[in-house]
């Protein structure tokens, strides 16, 4: 264990656009252990899917720019491969997973004909042989009927199907990472729990690392080893799944879970909300880019942005009042109730 | 009478009308609503092939100054029994009773004027305002269409309105584009509000936003349901926000309502097979639980509502089915407490 399999370090990325330079994100660092879960948590903006399409070299040049940063990977800089390097690496040894799963298959073409081209052109598979592949791969994500389903288009399969032929497809290489960006989002809750049972038994399975991007801390508590939280670009805090939880300590984290309510608490607890909206990526202001929403701010706030201070065992958080948050947390965060268990 | 007074007589008199009714008062009577969608072949000559049956049969009661959450996942037409209730599409059989009048039998004028006591909030706050008018003329369109102000005074009330539901009144001459997602589902409250309605119908409200901002809209709907004294029907797919806001719950699948309680009971003593697979889908956010909760997976996905399954719907994707459930449609009924589901098991 703890054998990093990629390292990412000051990573920048900005878009061009009529209104300015939009600072998406501003300068991220974090590694990932071999075989380990990351949670990417934020909300819309916050920089979690453009930072791992900076990983995966896909943002669209211009209006894009990695305007820092480096990305190793297995010891290699990502960011200094050349396009045809790089598509080596892309769907081989790191595959992706989208959101949508209406929109990410082609519609002209057939399951099948979309999972082997991947085989034949990564791993040299003969077209039998790569077949052969499919099929299995259709049926490690359950999908009855494998053998008939490789002839089917997309629209004949539901939404959860097409999604877990993304994972089959991202899978058919045998990565060392998966970066799943929000895949359940768009999905019922009952097909979500089908889709994370099924990503859960896979990497017991095939011991790939994951990097899984959501706004959902249900879905991620139930998922990751470390998270991640993001927002307006950069990390905001960084800690062990349980640690996390039990313990946040920057205002952001806290208010994202006192603003959710959660299905084992009483009927109308005040939720405590985050006031306000999120800062201009554009005009970012000065100091910490919570500031204007945070009911800890102090003068500093508004004229340093803090970086990531250890505030734990391996636990870090980016405020300078992290001690005020850990006082007045239990509050905002409806404590005072004694859980039940859940069913 | 300006326009403020008018709003605090109009409050007044409403939270009178609640306190008599003490909460038992029904207000909204559904029975055995039907709405079928016919799918047609042919380009000339039309003919119906088949259904779409989106609702089919459903029969439930919302008392005055409660919020009756509707639950279910996609497609299982939770959104179309909110329109049919309203009149937005008419219904294919059954009874809407709205205090005693049953609104299926409405027409024209008479329907209209309905219209100012039933209001709705859509999902897409993106899509549901026009984007060339200005956020007041968008608030007073309701307020000209039912006559209720003019002029200056028409103004301020939009003014109010906007104050109301947390914004600036003087945003009164912009226009959507320029505003965030969380304020535009603010301007649709708004407009809800504006014709004073008793009973609104939110559909989805929360599930286009952020997750910092849904915070601000629940907290804004329950403050207002006090201070108005509303009534709300609360359609949403996602089972923690339901069991905040609601009184009582009910759960949908392929148009059908399987089961139907206070939101205390239906967490601590689910009955429905979906009902407890759905709960137990709902990610918790503690590590914890999550590494001791026992989920229940459904198999496969939700049958086509135009062919739905024979005998129960949902036996197709049961892990409690015996052979009756696949012959014989289970029955409504009552299982003590106003707990209500549809199931031969159970």
């Amino acid at each position: 264990m703890s054998n990093v399999l990629l390292d990412v370090r000051n990573l920048r990325t900005e878009f061009a656009t009529q209104d300015g330079v939009v600072h998406a994100v501003n300068g991220v660092s974090f590694h990932l252990d071999e075989g380990e879960t990351l949670g990417l948590v934020g909300e819309s903006g916050s920089g979690k899917s453009v930072s791992m399409l900076s990983v995966m070299r896909l943002i669209p040049m211009p209006p894009g720019r990695i305007a820092s940063g480096e990305v190793i990977f297995q010891g290699q800089d990502l960011l200094k491969l050349s396009p045809e390097e790089m598509r080596q690496i892309r769907g081989n040894k790191i595959a992706m997973v989208f959101q949508d799963p209406m929109t990410s298959l082609n519609p002209v073409l057939t399951i099948g004909t979309q999972i082997t081209e991947a085989l034949e052109l990564h791993l040299g598979m003969s077209k039998d042989k790569a077949r052969k592949r499919a099929v299995e791969l259709l049926k490690m994500v359950n999908i009855p009927e494998a053998d008939r389903r490789l002839e089917d288009y997309p629209h004949q399969f539901s939404g959860g199907m097409r999604q877990r032929v993304m994972i089959a497809m991202a899978l058919s290489c045998s990565p060392q990472l998966l970066i799943a960006d929000e895949p359940t989002t768009a999905l019922d809750v009952t097909i979500q729990a089908q889709i994370t049972d099924i990503v859960k038994r896979l990497k017991r399975e095939l011991g790939m690392a994951i990097i899984w991007i959501t706004h959902d801390l249900g879905v991620i508590a139930g998922l990751a080893d470390r998270i991640n939280v993001m927002y307006s670009g950069f990390i905001v805090e960084t800690a062990y799944n349980k640690e996390l939880f039990a313990n946040p300590l920057h205002p952001y984290t806290v208010g994202l879970l006192g603003s959710i309510p959660r299905l084992d608490e009483g009927r109308r607890e005040k939720l405590t909300p985050i006031e306000g909206l999120p800062p201009d990526l554009v005009n970012m202001p000065t100091g910490c880019p919570f500031h204007d929403r945070c009911q800890f701010r102090t003068q500093k706030c508004l004229e340093e942005n803090p970086p990531l201070m250890s505030v734990g065992v391996k636990h870090w958080s980016a405020c300078w009042n992290y001690e005020a948050v850990r006082e007045k947390r239990d509050e905002i965060l409806r404590r005072h109730t004694v859980q039940p268990a859940a069913a | 009478m300006d326009a403020q007074t008018k709003t605090n007589a109009a409050t007044q008199t409403k939270s009178a009308a609640k306190m008599e009714g003490t909460g038992s008062n029904v207000l909204l009577d559904v029975r055995n609503l039907k709405k079928y969608f016919p799918i047609t072949q042919g380009i000339l000559f039309q003919r119906k092939v088949a259904d779409v049956k989106a609702v089919d049969g459903v029969s439930f009661d919302v008392k005055q100054g409660e919020t009756l959450g509707l639950v279910g996942e996609s497609g299982c037409g939770k959104s179309t029994t909110g329109r049919t209730i309203l009149q937005l599409y008419r219904p294919t059989e059954g009874q809407v009773l709205f205090r005693g009048k049953d609104l299926a039998q409405l027409k024209g004028e008479e329907l209209r004027r309905m219209r100012s006591d039933m209001q709705m909030i859509f999902q897409d706050p993106y899509a549901s305002l026009n984007p060339r008018m200005t956020v007041g003329d968008i608030i007073a369109e309701p307020l000209e269409v039912h006559n209720i102000a003019k002029g200056q005074e028409k103004k301020e009330r939009v003014q109010e309105l906007l104050q109301i539901v947390g914004l600036n009144p003087y945003f009164i001459n912009r226009y959507p584009h320029e505003f965030s997602g969380g304020q535009r589902q603010r301007i649709g409250i708004a407009r809800a509000l504006a014709v004073n309605p008793d009973f609104i119908v939110c559909d989805e409200p929360i599930s286009a936003l952020d997750v910092s901002i849904q915070a601000q809209i629940i907290n804004l709907l329950e403050e207002l349901q006090d201070r108005f004294g509303l009534t709300y029907l609360f359609i949403a797919h996602d089972l923690s926000v339901v069991r905040h806001i609601s009184d009582r719950v009910a759960v949908m699948y392929l148009g059908k309502i399987v089961e139907l309680t206070d939101s205390r009971t239906l967490y601590a003593n689910p009955l429905h097979p979906y009902t407890r697979a759905l709960l137990s889908a709902v990610p918790i956010p503690d590590p914890i639980i999550e590494e001791k909760r026992e989920r229940i997976i459904l198999v496969g996905d939700v049958p086509s509502p135009v062919n739905p399954p024979k005998g129960c719907r949902f036996h197709t994707r049961c892990p409690l089915a015996i052979p009756i459930c696949k012959e014989v449609a289970p029955e409504w009924r009552d299982v003590g407490n106003g707990h209500f589901v549809e199931c031969h098991v159970v």
